[in-house]
């Protein structure tokens, strides 16, 4: 059992939530549909560092295959939609800012 | 402050040698939290899709495998799954982020300029327009 201190507590909770919230303002936020991926993207690769940060938390290695198949699953997603945006052409043609 | 408790004795081994052990791997805790709150930052701030690729890819995996690498400081015995997911991470993020930036540039996303520099030469067909005209795949 380590006990962590509560500075890297409270500083890893809150710049990964930080880095979450930031994330999910330009999922919600960005003009075009490649942003959107690419918000989700990034997403998924801080979650999969946030599922580790909480098996170290919670003191249990469950939670890293749990990170595993998340991180596999978003890749595909990725991967897919990346495929359906060069291929179908559904993406408004938006202005560049 | 866990570190500061002092000598323990523990399965013959100084709890020195673990404190110090802890302290790197909660330095590695903070740093690779902060670097993936600085993949986020750069995603909201950068102006065009390609830099919030660059922005949102690389500092995201660096913040990471940082992040990895402090669990496996504190947690030796869970190596394995660890290496796994870092070794995914690093071999899976380039291939979906050029994926990505492909599609996008394929799909027609003209690049950012900076229309406050001045170009005082020029000329027309210069300008950042897609190699691959989407009218011809349309036929």
């Amino acid at each position: 059992m380590i006990s962590l201190s509560p500075v890297t507590i409270l500083m890893g909770f809150a710049l990964l939530g930080g880095g979450v919230a930031l994330a999910l303002a330009r999922l919600g936020w960005g003009p075009t549909a490649a942003d959107r991926v690419v918000a989700a993207d990034t997403l998924a690769v801080i979650t999969t560092a946030g599922l580790a940060w909480i098996a170290l938390a919670l003191d249990s290695s469950l939670y890293l295959d749990v990170a595993l198949i998340y991180g596999l699953l978003s890749f595909v997603g990725v991967v897919a939609i990346a495929r359906v945006l060069e291929k179908g052409n559904p993406v408004e043609k938006g202005d560049p800012p | 402050m866990s570190w500061k408790k002092g000598i323990r004795w523990k399965k013959g081994i100084r709890h020195e040698e673990s404190s110090v052990r802890t302290l790197i791997g909660e330095t590695l805790l903070v740093l690779g939290a902060g670097f993936c709150f600085l993949g986020a930052l750069g995603l909201v701030r950068m102006p065009d899709v390609y830099n919030r690729i660059q922005a949102g890819a690389k500092a995201s995996t660096l913040g990471a495998l940082g992040l990895l690498a402090g669990v496996g400081c504190l947690h030796p015995q869970w190596w394995n799954k660890l290496v796994l997911i870092a070794l995914f991470i690093l071999l899976t993020n380039p291939i979906g982020s050029s994926t990505l930036a492909r599609a996008a540039y394929i799909s027609g996303l003209v690049p950012w300029r900076n229309r406050t520099v001045e170009r005082p030469r020029e000329e027309e067909g210069t300008s950042a327009h897609p190699p691959f005209s989407t009218k011809e795949k349309s036929s």
